[in-house]
């Protein structure tokens, strides 16, 4: 259809020629200038995240994966998927003890298990490349080892949030790791579980992505 | 008068009397004024990124051409296959073809305007491939066979006890209930089982970055991941104004659309694609088609005032704002896009022998044009379209098809009454003395008279009264 393409094209290049445009100047300080310290990001994101029914579990680096196992059997999940090629998915496997949900090693290609991820999985468990203080959202770039799927379709979506990794802004972040020099298959930012307000402008969580969003904060 | 093949005066007596509708509406409007008013509580951080917004989107106007043989060169570097439609049938074409090369029999669709401008349900539908929405309002809206209210919120119109009853209905598995969470789970279990199986998913775009070929999404409730991740073929498609030039272009949008639209400081996600599923990765669709659509907005583009038209990033506050929106909701439009940007759009993308009478829809208070956070003078726009109407020109498709003799004919004895003191003189004068006794039911009168009081005339003109104070006329 480059027929289209071409003819599209000229008239919007005639219609500017005809009456250029020029654009005021573009400017960021409104963006740069939004800054928090420290302790008040992590207060700010717990705030704004709490406010959209998010929860908290403070961790260490030593004890996250059996403090994770230890909230997870007391929500008596069944089950939680993870990606067993990463760092992460590693200390999991290895610190995981008899007893607990059982782990599910996200493995193969989506084709091959796609009845059980949508029908018989509780929980997925993430890392994040950090949160963003300004609107509460965690930033996650799904990769082949940690696949997009497991934030979205297990029941409750655990993410794992360095206490260290935190922005002001989204601008910041994608500002200062030069995004644009090459961004991945899915860039996602999270601020929540799953929300609606379509009936009544009533609130209601877990509509099609997990109904519980925990952030595992590892200090 | 020219036809109007689509009669907005009529549709909005009926539904004024509809006091259900009114109820709804204004209690979802005045919640969302509220909030919104909230969320840019800050007045001088609403002033800078409301600023930063609007040079984001002229700055993608004034290189749009340049912007999208951009956007096509990074997508296609990216694997994502891009595709041109001059007009809504061709883009439905083009989709067909794609879902019958990879035999789609079940399409499930994030929400997407651009698709409601190509009516793509009933299209895909009257060729047996079954089209289902899976935001939830728009679910709502599509069980009910009716069109979205609301471009940000489809089924503002209805309230719990109708969609309960709606559900009841059409749903096999339903039990009555009117409990939100409920009715919420149930469209979750429902439409859980088409995401998993679905050939196709379709996808609207938020904004499409040219500089690094990425597609943006917002949402909330996960619909459009699934529908954009679980598929093995993601079709998305765009109105061509959607491109912003740079990355950092994206944040302060973001801000300014979710915060207009729901009063949110963020939505739930942030979908950022730039590329269908690679070597190794173990999901997310095989193939990524992005259909770019014109549908008139080149011919919009070309006129320097009504260009203006094409910043908007589709927040939806100015309905939230509009006197006339708020009263009459928004099927009252029959259109796509309602309220004041329906109005404007509308006319431009359908020509004004069909779409005419929307530019009246507005009773030039502004109120939208204070509140849209991309700075669009509508209302300016708006007397544009009002004239271009009466008037035949080529600016506008039907231009000049609302042209009346009668009209014509009382604004230019307007314009010499005012032109001439003596003539002024002479018709005030006699207005003092006749006017109150003309009937109401004058055939022009009569437009005004049938909804409002006629006003009273003093008996004596401010002229004759300023004479007797000893102040002379100029
Ligand atoms: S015209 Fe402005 S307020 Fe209305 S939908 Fe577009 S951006 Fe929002």
């Amino acid at each position: 259809m480059s027929e289209s393409r071409n003819a599209i094209l000229g008239k919007l290049r005639a219609g500017r020629d005809a009456h250029p445009l020029t654009p005021p100047e573009s400017d960021f300080a409104v963006l740069r200038n939004k800054r928090w310290d420290g302790a008040e990001r992590l207060e700010r994101i717990k705030r704004m995240m709490e406010a959209v029914h998010t929860e908290f579990l403070e961790t260490t680096e030593a004890d996250w994966p059996a403090d994770v196992q230890a909230f997870l059997t007391a929500q008596g999940t069944r089950n939680l998927l993870f990606g067993p090629a990463t760092e992460v998915g590693a200390r999991l496997s290895s610190a995981w003890t008899d007893g607990g949900p059982e782990l599910i090693p996200y493995a193969d290609r989506v084709e091959t298990f796609k009845e059980r991820l949508f029908d018989g999985i509780d929980a997925g468990i993430t890392t994040t490349l950090g949160a963003i203080a300004d609107t509460g959202s965690l930033i996650v770039w799904p990769t082949p080892e940690e696949p997009r799927l497991m934030s979205l379709v297990p029941h409750m979506h655990l993410a794992l949030l360095r206490a260290d990794a935190l922005y002001d802004t989204f601008w910041q972040a994608m500002t200062e790791n030069r995004w644009a020099d090459g961004m991945p298959t899915n860039a996602l930012l999270i601020s929540g579980p799953s929300k609606t307000a379509d009936i009544e402008q009533t609130l209601a969580y877990g509509v099609h992505g997990p109904k519980r969003l925990v952030v595992v904060i590892v200090r | 008068m020219g036809e109007s093949s689509i009669n907005f005066a009529k549709a909005s007596s009926a539904a004024l009397q509809d006091q259900q509708l009114r109820g709804n509406f204004r209690r979802a409007m005045d919640g969302l004024m509220s909030k919104r008013a909230v969320q840019f509580a800050d007045t001088a951080e609403w002033n800078g990124v409301r600023a930063l917004g609007a040079s984001v989107r002229l700055r993608a106007l004034s290189k749009l051409p340049e912007l999208l043989e951009k956007l096509e060169a990074n997508c296609t570097r990216n694997g994502i296959q891009v595709h041109w439609a001059a007009t809504t049938d061709e883009a439905n074409a083009i989709v067909l073809s794609i879902m019958q090369r990879v035999n789609a029999k079940l399409v499930v669709k994030g929400k997407s305007m651009v698709s409601e401008e190509m009516h793509l349900n009933a299209f895909l539908e009257k060729r047996g491939i079954e089209c289902l929405e899976s935001d939830l309002g728009e679910y709502i809206v599509q069980l009910d066979e009716a069109m979205p209210s609301h471009i940000i919120m489809p089924a503002i119109h209805m309230n719990t006890k109708q969609i309960a009853h709606l559900f009841k209905q059409k749903i096999k598995e339903a039990e009555y209930t009117e409990d939100v969470a409920q009715l919420t789970d149930l469209a979750r279990r429902v439409l859980r089982k088409k995401f998993a199986t679905a050939d196709v998913g379709v996808s609207g775009v938020n904004m499409a970055v040219a500089e690094t070929g990425t597609l943006c999404l917002v949402e909330n409730e996960g619909n459009g991941r699934m529908s954009t991740t679980v598929p093995p073929v993601h079709i998305a498609v765009m109105g061509l104004e959607k491109v912003v030039e740079k990355l950092e272009d994206v944040p302060p949008v973001i801000s300014l659309l979710t915060r207009s639209a729901t009063a949110q400081p963020i939505t739930t996600y942030v979908n950022m694609i730039s590329s269908p599923r690679k070597e190794g990765e173990k999901d997310g669709p095989d193939e990524i088609h992005l259909v770019i659509l014109d549908n008139g907005r080149s011919g919009i583009y070309a006129d320097e005032e009504l260009r203006n038209t094409l910043r908007c990033i589709r927040c939806g506050a100015c309905m939230n704002h509009c006197p006339v929106y708020t009263k009459v909701g928004g099927h009252a439009y029959q259109a796509p896009y309602p309220g004041p940007i329906g109005s404007i759009l509308m006319p431009q993308v359908e020509g004004l022998e069909k779409r005419g009478e929307l530019p009246h829809a507005c009773t030039m208070c502004n109120a939208c044009v204070e509140i849209c956070p991309v700075k669009i003078p509508i209302v300016e726009i708006m007397g544009r379209l009002r004239s271009e109407a009466v008037h035949p020109g080529d600016a506008v498709r039907g231009a000049g098809s609302h042209a009346s003799k009668a009209e014509a004919m009382v604004w230019k004895g307007w314009s010499m009454t005012y032109a001439s003191p003596l003539a002024y003189q002479f018709a005030t004068a006699l207005l003092a003395k006749l006017g109150n006794a003309a009937p109401t039911s004058l055939p022009l009168l009569k437009e005004w008279t049938n909804v409002r009081t006629k006003p009273r005339f003093a008996n004596r003109t401010l002229h004759a009264l300023a004479r007797e104070k000893g102040i002379p006329d100029v």
